[in-house]
């Protein structure tokens, strides 16, 4: 285990190193620049911002005083918010993003696993066709549908929930966002789910158990669901790692201060660091949450503990 | 199951060759072009008679004819990005897989590595250091959402390549690429299809999320996506504006994973609830 950790490791930094330096260097080499704007600064202000912000150092240098930062854990100064650093505007929008998702993949394991047990305890019955006709109208709808929908539905018409902005430790302003991202997740999920449990209870082993008489409960809860839980966490893992780091439209449609919505206004400002560490974090993300699901294999199918 | 899933790949297919034949003719038949505005048509609303049936938007402009263009261009995005997507998946793959050995790792190592890479992120960078280039979007698209697709094919490929009448074409000395052309590639045909078909969605939710996001189409072109962001915006009092353009997007999408899964599932000669192992 230890060696297997270790070879991870080593291939993680540099998908890491090869992530940081494709954005550092995509958005330094396209025209425009974090300070250009339609006012004319006076030349020597505008002087001294670059060289505030390095930016008037040849580009390899700039570069390597980034990974160097980056080395330290530290993203470096935001353009856009003077005197913030990356590492504070994310500490900013992670909470929001980690409650939102958090609650929303809670949402879609629950219902999405448990209508994908139940779906494949009998395929072609009804109730594994509506809730399959649901699952493919889960994930037809992207969320840029169902979250205003949900808003004029819960908040314009029934004036039951807020319809947007974020009130930390507050449900009611958590409910909806958390909702509209669960929707997709809990199709996706229940798919995955009914199509590894069906495979699952086609086994041998649970013929036998059949044939001892066991109830359909036990049998799908006790001998099918460790199986069925290898695909769902290969997909989990990336899900978590994108939830995470902020679903953009939903903090957009919700007016939601998170990551997300960070990077899109540092993209569209050209604020290097932000765009730049936030697309690191999301990286160092997937990788991190990619070996948990590995190790999370290792679990479920003492197959592969025998074959690692 | 597969008795049960054919009426709704046929509904599925009809739909979708209805949606693709009014996105064509419409804007060609209808007296409104998607880009005029008429200020004196503000807001109409949706009716069987008189000239708007989708009715008009906050500039005044024909709901219908907007729609339909934005169908052309989220159908256009999707299935061009696709081919070029299945393009370079398909050849990266069959490679992959005929060759084997040590290019085989370096191939599928380097999808490891592009798979750890965040596409959404880079793909909204580019878009916002080049402009908002219709091109682009599907150049983006196409080139990184072909891992998927390489993945599959080399899988696929790996067990074609021990096939007895591979064996037997290599004993008659024909060349790797002749191999890959005449005797690999095409039995990866229906397979292929079937993901291409399950890729067109995705690439069209993606290209939607862009427009939604002010870094697709240019307006006053309209994507379906750009016209959800619209509607969304006037959805309190003009409810119509978002309901419209989302059902299209989300029919248009329906009826491809349909049609993908129909697809999908009629190649897998195990179907649902055969065991193996």
């Amino acid at each position: 285990m230890g060696a297997f950790l270790l070879r991870r490791l080593a291939t993680a930094i540099p998908t890491l190193l090869l992530i940081a330096t494709l954005a550092f260097m995509l958005l330094h080499l396209t025209p425009g620049g974090p300070f250009d704007s339609d006012k004319v600064l006076v030349p020597q202000i505008q002087h001294a911002i670059e060289a505030r912000y390095h930016l008037d150092e040849p580009l390899w240098r700039q570069y390597l005083r980034y990974l160097g930062e980056l080395a330290h854990g530290d993203f470096g100064p935001s353009f856009q918010y003077r005197n913030t650093s990356v590492n504070e505007l994310i500490a900013q929008g992670l909470p929001v993003d980690a409650a939102i998702g958090g609650v929303a993949m809670l949402i879609a394991i629950l219902c999405g696993g448990g209508a994908g047990l139940v779906a494949a305890t009998r395929p072609g019955g009804w109730r594994d066709r509506l809730p399959m006709g649901m699952a493919m109208l889960g994930i037809s709808i992207p969320v840029f549908v169902t979250a205003p929908l949900l808003i004029l539905v819960f908040a314009m018409r029934l004036h039951w929930l807020p319809s947007g902005d974020w009130v930390a430790g507050s449900w009611r302003h958590l409910l909806l966002p958390a909702l509209a991202l669960a929707l997709p997740h809990t199709a996706y999920i229940a798919r995955i789910v009914r199509a590894a449990a069906i495979e699952a209870l086609a086994q041998p082993y649970i013929r036998t158990a059949i044939a001892k008489g066991l109830p359909t409960h036990v049998i799908v809860l006790r001998h099918a669901l460790r199986p069925t839980l290898v695909p769902l966490v290969s997909f989990l893992g990336p899900a978590l790692a994108g939830v995470l780091t902020g679903s953009i439209v939903v903090e957009q449609v919700f007016g939601l201060p998170g990551i997300g919505r960070l990077f899109v206004t540092g993209a569209l400002n050209r604020d290097y660091t932000v765009v730049t560490g936030i697309t690191v974090l999301y990286g160092a993300l997937i990788i991190g949450f990619n070996l948990l699901v590995d190790l999370c294999y290792a679990w479920l199918d003492p197959r592969v503990r025998a074959r690692a | 199951m597969s008795r049960a899933t054919r009426p709704g790949a046929l509904i599925a297919a009809l739909l979708l060759a209805l949606i693709v034949a009014a996105a064509l003719v419409v804007p060609w038949l209808s007296p409104y072009d998607y880009a005029t505005p008429a200020w004196t048509e503000i807001f109409r609303s949706p009716t069987v008679s008189g000239g708007h049936p989708f009715g008009t938007d906050s500039l005044g402009r024909d709901l219908l004819v907007r729609v339909m263009w934005g169908c052309r261009i989220s159908l256009l995005v999707g299935i061009a990005a696709s081919l070029l997507s299945v393009l370079i998946g398909v050849c990266w793959g069959a490679l992959a897989g005929y060759a084997g050995g040590r290019l085989d790792g370096v191939l599928m190592r380097t999808v490891d590595v592009l798979y750890a890479i965040p596409f959404i992120p880079f793909v909204i960078v580019l878009e916002v250091a080049f402009g908002r280039n219709f091109l682009l979007v599907f150049v983006a698209i196409g080139a990184v959402s072909w891992l998927d697709i390489a993945r599959i094919v080399r899988g696929q490929t790996l067990a074609i390549r021990e096939q007895e009448y591979i064996e037997a074409a290599r004993a008659l000395g024909v060349r790797t690429t002749t191999m890959l052309r005449r005797h690999v590639l095409p039995n990866l045909v229906g397979l292929v299809a079937a993901y291409a078909t399950l890729a067109i969605p995705g690439v069209i939710l993606f290209e939607a999320l862009l427009s939604f996001l002010g870094l697709g189409v240019h307006p006053p072109l309209a994507s379906l996506g750009s016209l959800v962001a619209e509607g969304a915006n006037e959805m309190q009092a003009h409810p119509y504006l978002l309901v419209l353009p989302a059902g299209f997007l989300a029919a248009i999408i329906l009826c491809l994973n349909r049609l993908g899964d129909a697809l999908r599932e009629s190649l897998d000669p195990r179907g649902d609830g055969d065991g193996h192992d």
